[in-house]
């Protein structure tokens, strides 16, 4: 299909052998200098201190003709596919069957995550992973309301899943709350938190504010850490109760829901009920950013995305505005946060470092500002393509990090680089993503 | 009511350091008139049009709009969202701003920000889809559909804004501002970049807008053709300040006028005014 197009448009991609030898060998020549000192030789200090080094030129030939291949490789492939990033790759026809198979993959991967706990009930791993999972896809689809949606690019979001987390803890061991009444309490506060770092940074954009909502997500840490007579400091908090299913606990004892069905305990059903949990949650917060989406609240966020001045030309309040995507967005950080630490029944300022917000930006960012699925696929890709690689040890992270450039170079703008219209007189059109704005804060 | 003062703008003065790009400009615009504002490049005429819609707050001086809806504004003292939401002055802009990532329906939609945010109970009746939402929206459906159709863009209605031809973006922009509702439509060179059949369709429009909706307009042009065919007055000014006012002819006519235009050289000048009209 790629190729057939490349025929249509001859001149400048026109197979030259020449050029690409030529490329390979300076590739491979610059390949051999870098390599040569660095693999080639292997230092060592020797047992009396003393330098010992050996060659290891096998090792040196097989990366240069690795990169000699590999660049001849990526010359004909380059051939076959015509130059990355060409409108090509969104053809109307590739639009459409991508449309299909987009309105394909939700449902699909939705019945596959409500089943996930019957096909591997016996599996603890799988089930741990899932709930992980669905935990990033709910932080992903809350920051996607403040970065994806409203163009605020916001490196301290961990500070609401924080915030979120120490709401329930602390509600819960020291005026013995439930989780259900917690939840709500969790996300009003981090929703107000978000109101606080809204109201600083309204006036910055871009990169300034991407500074100050960093500085954010470390003062809360930091705040956390230090605040030792209310939060415990770095000893974090245990012994936080487990969520109970509408009062009844998920316990062994006599009260406990097994007891009550009369069926034998396993401590599988906690962790059944737990993957449920989330689901439902991250599924509240996909339902209610899509409808968001389509009222004049979320079109405005989009629109502030698009261009603040002509917001303001149209008598949008922009402060108000910018504010609500942070507040919503701080709501479900919040809601996963309590969910957190129900789940791990201890909670420490560890667990909220700038890693988590770095992790959850890249998920948005991979998944496609601004999509729903796109979100979803990337917390999959990232925590569970994560998991897959655990067999490669060291070579683990290297294997990742070369995944995500991969992706980037096919996908710039994300998994799903296109936007769906909120609204439509006769047919929704997807939009590329080569007019959809980043936002600049 | 036609003749009334809808627009007062009082001794305004825009200072930008020692820059003094607008100096005690004085003029009026009228109920459901088209009022145009021109002068060379530089003259200061766009900052005139930033301190009406609240971009820019005027170093000195007094903007007053009068409205039998919606009273008596003072806009030197609003935001520049608030003048539009308040005062109902809508404006576009020299070099357009649309929400190119959106639709062309969206891109009204936005528009009607503040009246669906109402409807919408601040998000929360249409958060559970209350009917009383599901009214107001497809009444701003309609709305849209109206000036969609107006402008000759119903068609294009689920396309990118950003998609476009630029003719056709200057006039989704006077559609965006129309769906505001506004009583003052501020449009700034918006027969830039346009050919003389679009310009045509352009006046045709503005007329419309002025005769049909009762809306009265603001004008920054530089396209002397249509200044001189649809405006009702004009005020002239060159350097930051007033330099004539008055009727499409008797403007065209003045000397101080063609001089400030095209240097001293009173012959070309007079030969441009007359190819426009």
């Amino acid at each position: 299909m790629t190729a057939s197009t490349t025929h249509q448009q001859p001149s400048a991609s026109a197979l030259n052998p020449g050029f690409i030898l030529k490329k390979a060998v300076i590739s491979a020549a610059v390949a051999l200098v870098l390599f040569s000192l660095m693999v080639g030789l292997r230092t060592e200090a020797g047992p009396s201190g003393q330098l010992i080094y050996w060659t290891r030129f096998g090792d040196l030939a097989t990366m240069v003709a690795g990169v000699f291949f590999g660049s001849i490789a990526m010359e004909l492939l380059r051939y076959w596919w015509g130059p990355v990033g060409t409108d090509r790759f969104v053809t109307p026809a590739m639009r459409s069957g991508l449309a299909t198979a987009g309105r394909l993959v939700a449902p699909v991967l939705l019945v596959f995550t409500c089943l996930v706990p019957v096909i591997f009930y016996n599996q603890r791993y799988i089930l741990d992973l899932g709930i992980l999972v669905l935990t990033y896809v709910m932080l992903g689809w809350g920051l996607n309301v403040v970065v994806g949606l409203a163009g605020l690019l916001d490196l301290g979001y961990v500070a609401f899943y924080a915030v979120g987390a120490y709401s329930y803890a602390l509600l819960a061991t020291h005026f013995d709350l439930s989780f259900w009444v917690c939840l709500p309490l969790a996300g009003i506060l981090a929703a107000m938190w978000g109101v606080l770092l809204g109201f600083p940074v309204l006036r910055l954009r871009g990169d300034y504010l991407a500074i100050v909502t960093l500085a954010f997500g470390e003062i809360i840490r930091l705040v956390i850490i230090n605040w030792q007579s209310l939060t415990g400091g770095p000893n974090g908090v245990s012994g936080i109760p487990r969520p109970s299913l509408f009062g009844i606990p998920l316990t062994a004892g006599e009260d406990g829901l097994a007891a009550r069905l009369g069926i034998e305990f396993s401590t599988t059903h906690r962790i059944v009920f737990l993957f449920y949990l989330i689901l439902a949650l991250a599924l509240l917060t996909n339902w209610v950013t899509i409808r968001l989406r389509r009222l004049p609240i979320g079109r405005a966020w989009e629109a502030l995305r698009e261009d603040e001045v002509a917001c303001r030309a149209l008598g949008i309040n922009t402060t108000t505005t910018k504010l609500t995507a942070f507040a919503t967005g701080a709501m479900f950080g919040g809601f996963a946060g309590a969910f957190f630490a129900t789940r791990q029944g201890f909670i420490s300022p560890e667990s909220f470092t700038f890693q988590e917000s770095a992790l959850v930006l890249a998920i948005v960012v991979l998944g496609g500002m601004g999509s729903q699925l796109g979100v979803a696929l990337a917390a999959l890709t990232m925590i569970g393509g994560f998991e897959l690689f655990r067999g490669l040890d060291q070579y683990r992270m290297l294997v990742f990090g070369l995944a995500m450039v991969l992706i980037m170079i096919w996908r710039p703008r994300g998994i799903i680089g296109h936007r769906a219209p909120t609204i439509y007189l006769q047919q929704s059109q997807a939009i590329s993503s080569d007019l959809v704005k980043e936002g600049h804060g | 009511m036609s003749g009334d003062t809808l627009l007062s703008v009082d001794r305004l003065t825009m200072r930008f350091g020692g820059i003094v790009a607008v100096n005690e400009l004085s003029f009026t615009a009228s109920h459901k008139k088209i009022t145009a504002l021109i002068g060379p490049n530089g003259a200061g005429k766009t900052t005139v049009f930033n301190c009406i819609t609240g971009f820019y707050k005027p170093t000195a001086g007094a903007i007053r709009l009068t409205h039998d809806d919606i009273g008596d504004i003072a806009l030197e003292k609003l935001n520049d969202f608030r003048i539009s939401k308040l005062a109902k002055v809508a404006r576009t802009f020299q070099n357009i701003r649309l929400f190119p990532g959106m639709t062309v329906l969206e891109n009204l939609m936005v528009a009607q920000h503040n009246a669906l945010m109402r409807a919408s109970g601040l998000t929360l009746l249409g958060l559970i889809g209350a009917p009383s939402w599901r009214i107001a929206e497809k009444r701003a459906v309609d709305l849209a559909k109206t000036w969609l159709t107006r402008v000759a863009l119903l068609d294009r209605a689920d396309d990118a804004a950003g998609n476009l031809a630029y003719g056709d973006q200057r006039r989704l922009e006077i559609a965006r501002a129309m769906c505001t509702e506004p009583v003052l439509l501020c449009l700034d060179e918006p027969a830039a970049g346009l050919n003389a059949r679009e310009s045509a369709a352009l006046s045709e429009l503005l007329l419309s807008i002025r005769d049909d909706h009762g809306t009265s307009i603001l004008l920054i042009e530089h396209d002397m053709s249509v200044v001189m065919e649809i405006s009702d007055h004009v005020v002239v000014m060159d350097y930051g300040v007033k330099i004539a006012e008055g009727t499409p002819q008797h403007v065209r006519d003045d000397p101080k006028v063609i001089a400030a235009y095209l240097g001293a050289d009173e012959d070309e000048a007079i030969a441009v005014m007359e190819s426009g009209s």
